[in-house]
């Protein structure tokens, strides 16, 4: 499947938000998630489904002014 | 003492977290500056990356409340979803409102900002919009149901300081009761006690602080200086007059010739 993660193309075999983030070895309760420019809670990532194309933001705290 | 979205503080300073030498550093200045509010953003977090973690960990360490920004978006629907995204990971309705509007001066869009503090008060955030001194504008903020105001007084990060001070005594007037902070274009503790002499409740810092030799002894500095300037607008000060007035009574005094 194609999906664009923070702004770059990949090819990942993930059927959930989840899926995607255990393979990335994305972890910590700081990260907040976006499918198509919609925020995926932190409780919905394991029934969100994921589609060719999808594109996935996933941020996390950093110092700001 | 300043009360924001009905959460006293005890400090009228709020301190950015972003370009410190260190990240011991930046505790340190926090400490000193004795402030109760930190500012925080989000970035993309790199795939097996724990840069966001660490960071995270400092921040509660801190003990202080977090202000998170949607600084660097320039379209409302950017910094509705960065907002929505940041009380995520902070837990907290509070949103520091940035909508850019120009790449040089980092002026904010405030057609954009009235339109993306209507979207987020609707979906409960306590919106702190950094917007300019436009009166126009401030009304529209409040309309939209923001309950705080943060003008600017410079271009942030560039140290010039209130460049538009009868612009900034209009809005105290002409909003006596909204909670009025100055955010950006601070440079020194003086600029942050002009600004408190006229009435504001409080001073948002990054750079000049962050920027300085020693940021925890600047971070101390701005502090005194930010309460000087409270006081002494409660305490009433004199006007500035043309004649000099001598301070020493004359009745009584000697005559030698």
């Amino acid at each position: 499947m194609k999906l664009t993660i923070n702004g770059e193309e990949h090819e990942f075999p993930a059927a959930t938000l989840a899926d995607l983030l255990a393979l990335l070895d994305y972890e910590g309760d700081w990260l907040a998630t976006a499918v198509n420019g919609e925020l995926v809670h932190a409780a919905d990532r394991r029934t969100h489904l994921l589609n060719d194309n999808d594109r996935i933001e996933v941020l996390s705290p950093m110092q700001g002014g | 003492m300043p009360q924001f979205y009905g959460t006293e503080l005890r400090s009228r300073l709020l301190l950015g977290t972003a370009r410190y030498p260190s990240p011991a550093i930046l505790a340190e200045a926090v400490r000193r500056s004795n402030t109760d509010i930190v500012t925080v953003s989000l970035r993309r977090e790199t795939a097996g990356g724990r840069s966001g973690g660490a960071f995270f960990e400092l921040i509660r360490e801190l003990g202080v409340r977090v202000l998170p920004n949607t600084a660097g978006c320039h379209s409302v629907s950017e910094a509705v979803l960065t907002a929505k995204m940041a009380r995520e990971v902070f837990s907290t309705d509070w949103i520091k409102l940035e909508v850019i509007g120009h790449q040089d001066t980092l002026q904010p869009d405030v057609f954009g900002l009235v339109e993306a503090a209507r979207i987020l008060t609707g979906e409960g955030f306590e919106v702190f919009p950094y917007t300019t001194d436009d009166l126009v504008v401030a009304e529209r903020l409040l309309e939209a149901g923001c309950k705080v105001l943060m003008p600017w007084c410079a271009p942030i990060g560039s140290a010039m300081g209130p460049q538009n001070v009868p612009g900034l005594r209009a809005m105290r007037a002409e909003f006596p009761d909204v909670p009025l902070i100055v955010d950006a274009g601070i440079g020194r503790p003086s600029h942050a006690a002009t600004v408190m002499e006229l009435g504001y409740d409080a001073v948002l810092l990054n750079t000049a602080v962050a920027g300085a030799a020693d940021p925890a002894g600047m971070a101390e500095a701005f502090a005194k200086a930010i309460e000087a300037g409270h006081t002494a607008y409660h305490a009433g000060m004199l006007e500035p007059r043309d004649m000099a007035v001598p301070s020493t009574p004359v009745i009584g005094k000697a005559v030698f010739s």
